[in-house]
């Protein structure tokens, strides 16, 4: 395998460009063999080593004074006091949930949990962010059922909660579905782990899973567009196993409780590979492995297929010389293999031998560090002027409100995602205190009264409209949600789902949303502290709209103080903070309703959002607040209407009277950012109104809570009953169950 | 008319029930239980058709339904 000769068309199929492969010709001073051939495919593929991107991921802030571990180790770290750290990171696996939705869907978050279990941490809950095409389509329909069964079998299995995210329906999906997968973790602050290979002659350990032929150039197809031979590339997909994960955390924490562990990294994307180079060259040090003693599910594997195999369930671990065999004990306790496959070395090479012969050997910096970076050719589109011009005159109000309000709520982006998030389990480990369905998450810190919240958001919609604006709404949107339960946003991941980067306006779009994300990270106060960039989300030249999916963790001093999304008590006060525009481009009611995604998304004032939110927080924290909902989809009309029945088994109505000063379908279903619907009591009312003014947020009593129907004006006037059977019935009516 | 169809993990891909069979196997005596790989069987009763037109349709119904075509093979027999 090592004498195959390296021709152009073999270069070309391992994805590298003529100035790469010159690149590693220069680097290495003579021509490759397969084997390093191979590894230099994955590791500068686009997945692993950012090159496109990575000149835009600098300008995201990325320290405060709660940040522990920003970007570059496995996962970002933040203090939340009484020496906790929360763990936390968004990965994509869209293009093998594509191909195989359970497996794919299973594998992105098994990954996901590794990357935060592999720092020392349990992860003690899991989120996503999913988006397909129409449900219309069977093959959708068939998309949607394979991730959310393969999410539900992989973390149900593992004893952590999926606890919350979102799910979008849009077209521009149909051919590349989003998977964003993210887990939060637990981890006492001394005792963090990182992916350092130090300590010339300490010992190799591969431990998990055997390694198999899966996924094989996985990796690279990652990074590579969807042609219609697709199908062809079907068999590299990885199958994953929870039950030998659980085996894997429950021994890596158990090995963390030693003081034998210098390093550890999951193989994730490109596998040994991967973690081998980017251990070693975060400690300036070389390797040396010897592939026989790897653990190996087949006969006859070469050391290309070890080296790239994504097989699942696979830690590489460097350990203090003289402790490897009670690490190989206390694996093998948990029934797992762990092998010591090579030393660290002092001469910065990666030298990999098998059956005797050195297979490979390359320098790790230049490979790992080297990988050549790009400042693509950015170029604002042409269609783009044309896409945000919306003139208002042209659409026509509606004649019945009620009825749009009856069409958003059936619409799947904003109906009940109960559908899928019964099937998750999301009460396991019994730390959930609010439960999927509200605004943000929240789970407790056991053994403190800390809380923490945690959402996922994006609308894409936006994005494409206006994607700095839409960057910024991503990160205001999620703070929001977070402080709608009563946590103070803390930190960001950020899962960075983009088309071609070859292609200037697809940079163009990833150029502007990363400024918005960077400029509502700085105002906001939530730095960015890891994530994950997926590119080529494209089918047949066409990409999905940008979709920069934002996660946020939020922190209760006191988990007592959170609060929901939904009404609470007759009479209470209805009071909406913020502000109504006349907005309605890239709303839900354009695309729904006039089948348009068209003009400039909803404008973002980040001062007002702050001060919005500063309320908010304030009223919850101060016990004020009954209950808390963002108006996001479908505007004013379908956060109320939201409120009346989201608990469950607990409907109530509400008696609203708008003013009237813009277009009444902008009013009731445009889309405003920095607006929060909250109750109060009647007899809070007047200090809430002062922490408002205080935190100069717009303060206006909207109506009461109360009855059985929700009326607003002379437009709305519903039974909550039937606003409810819309959207509860939207999703599972048109899957058919 | 039988349809017998055998569905199949394909080579290679991992089978984490046959896995834990195989370990459970071993745990009770069976060392030489080396591995285990589990698979489907599906008997279908099918009309009295043509048998040309049989192996069409359940051809049809292995590539649409019984079998996962992306980590599964499939076999078949009409009697």
């Amino acid at each position: 395998m090592t004498d195959t000769k390296i021709t152009k068309e073999v270069v070309a199929s391992h994805g590298l460009s003529v100035e790469e492969y010159q690149k590693v010709l220069e680097i290495l001073g003579r021509e490759p063999n397969l084997v390093e051939l191979g590894i230099f495919s994955v590791m500068w593929s686009e997945h692993c080593s950012y090159k496109s991107s990575k000149v835009y991921l600098k300008n995201f802030p990325t320290t405060a004074q709660w940040v522990i571990q920003g970007p570059g180790e496995n996962a970002g770290v933040i203090y939340i006091g009484e020496g906790i750290g929360v763990v936390f990171k968004m990965e994509s696996h869209n293009h093998p949930s594509f191909i195989e939705p359970y497996q794919g869907a299973a594998t992105g978050v098994g990954g996901i949990l590794r990357d935060i279990f592999t720092m020392g941490a349990r992860p003690v809950a899991n989120l996503n962010s999913l988006r397909f095409g129409s449900l219309e389509e069977p093959k959708q329909r068939y998309l949607l059922n394979g991730v959310v069964a393969g999410i539900a079998g992989y973390g149900n299995c593992m004893g952590i909660p999926t606890v919350g995210g979102e799910v979008y329906f849009n077209d521009c999906y149909k051919g590349n579905i989003l998977v964003n997968a993210m887990t939060v973790g637990l981890v006492r602050v001394d005792k963090i782990f990182k992916g350092n290979a130090s300590g010339i002659g300490n010992p190799v350990v591969y431990v998990g899973s055997k390694t198999g032929r899966d996924g094989i150039h996985g990796a690279t197809m990652a990074s590579a567009e969807f042609g219609e031979g697709s199908e062809e590339k079907r068999p590299t997909v990885q199958v994953g196993d929870p039950f030998t994960e659980k085996l894997l955390l429950e021994a890596c924490l158990e090995v963390f409780k030693t003081d034998y562990v210098v390093g550890i990294q999951d193989m994730g994307a490109a596998g040994l590979t991967s973690s081998s180079f980017e251990m070693a060259s975060r400690a300036g040090t070389g390797i040396e492995m010897v592939l026989d003693d790897v653990p190996m599910r087949e006969e006859g594997m070469t050391p290309y297929e070890i080296m790239l195999s994504e097989s699942q369930e696979r830690m590489l671990l460097v350990a203090r010389e003289g402790t490897e065999e009670k690490i190989v004990e206390i694996f093998k306790k948990w029934d797992l293999d762990a092998v010591v496959v090579g030393r660290v070395t002092d001469d910065g090479f990666m030298r990999i031998k098998m059956h005797g012969q050195t297979v490979a050997e390359l320098p790790v910096k230049p490979l790992a560090d080297g990988a050549p970076l790009y400042n693509r050719p950015v170029k604002r589109p042409e269609y783009q002027t044309e896409l945000q011009t919306l003139d208002l005159k042209t659409i026509k109000e509606p004649v019945d409100y009620n009825d749009v309000l009856l069409k958003l709520l059936d619409s799947p982006t904003i109906a009940s995602k109960r559908w899928i998030y019964r099937q998750y389990d999301h009460m396991v480990r019994t730390n959930t205190v609010v439960l999927p369905g509200s605004d943000a998450a929240v789970i407790r810190v056991k053994g403190t009264t800390k809380g923490l919240a945690m959402t996922t958001d994006c609308n894409s919609r936006y994005c494409y409209l206006d994607p700095y604006t839409g960057g910024m709404i991503a990160v205001a949107e999620a703070a929001r949600n977070i402080v709608c339960s009563g946590g103070k946003p803390m930190a960001v991941t950020d899962c960075l789902n983009f088309g071609n980067p070859e292609k200037p306006e697809i940079m163009w779009q990833f150029q502007q949303a990363t400024l918005g994300l960077s400029k509502a990270c700085s105002t906001l106060d939530t730095p960015v502290i890891g994530g994950n960039v997926s590119l080529y989300n494209e089918t047949q030249g066409v990409a999905i709209h940008p979709t920069p999916t934002v996660g946020m963790v939020g922190l209760l001093d006191d988990v007592a103080h959170h609060c929901t999304s939904w009404f609470k008590n007759d009479g209470d006060v209805i009071i909406l903070l913020g502000l109504n525009r006349e907005e309605i481009g890239g709303s839900e009611y354009l695309k729904v309703i006039h089948a348009l995604e068209k003009g400039m998304p909803p404008s973002l004032d980040l001062t007002l959002e702050k001060a919005v939110q500063d309320s908010c927080l304030e009223g919850i924290q101060k016990g004020l607040i009954k209950s808390a909902h963002d108006c996001s989809e479908g505007g004013l009309a379908v956060s109320l209407a939201e409120c009346c029945f989201t608990a469950e088994g607990h409907r109530i109505g509400a008696r609203i009277e708008l003013p009237v000063d813009i277009r009444k379908d902008a009013l009731l279903f445009g889309e405003s950012q920095s607006r929060i619907v909250v109750t109060v009591s009647e007899t809070d009312l007047q200090e809430f109104k002062g922490i408002a003014e205080n935190c100069k947020a717009p303060v206006t009593v909207i109506g009461r809570v109360g009855g059985e129907r929700l009326s607003i004006n002379d437009l709305i006037e519903l039974p909550v009953q039937e606003m409810e059977k819309a959207w509860s019935e939207a999703i599972p009516r048109r899957l058919g169950v | 008319m039988i349809a017998k169809v055998y569905v199949t993990l394909k080579k290679g891909v991992l089978d984490p029930q046959g896995k834990a069979v195989q370990h459970s196997l071993e745990s009770i005596g069976y060392k030489e239980a080396e591995d285990v790989r589990i698979g489907k069987f599906i008997e279908i009763k099918l009309a009295d058709i043509p048998k040309p037109d049989a192996e069409k349709k359940v051809k049809e119904m292995c590539e649409k339904l019984l079998a996962n075509t992306v980590i599964e093979n499939y076999r078949f027999e009409i009697l």
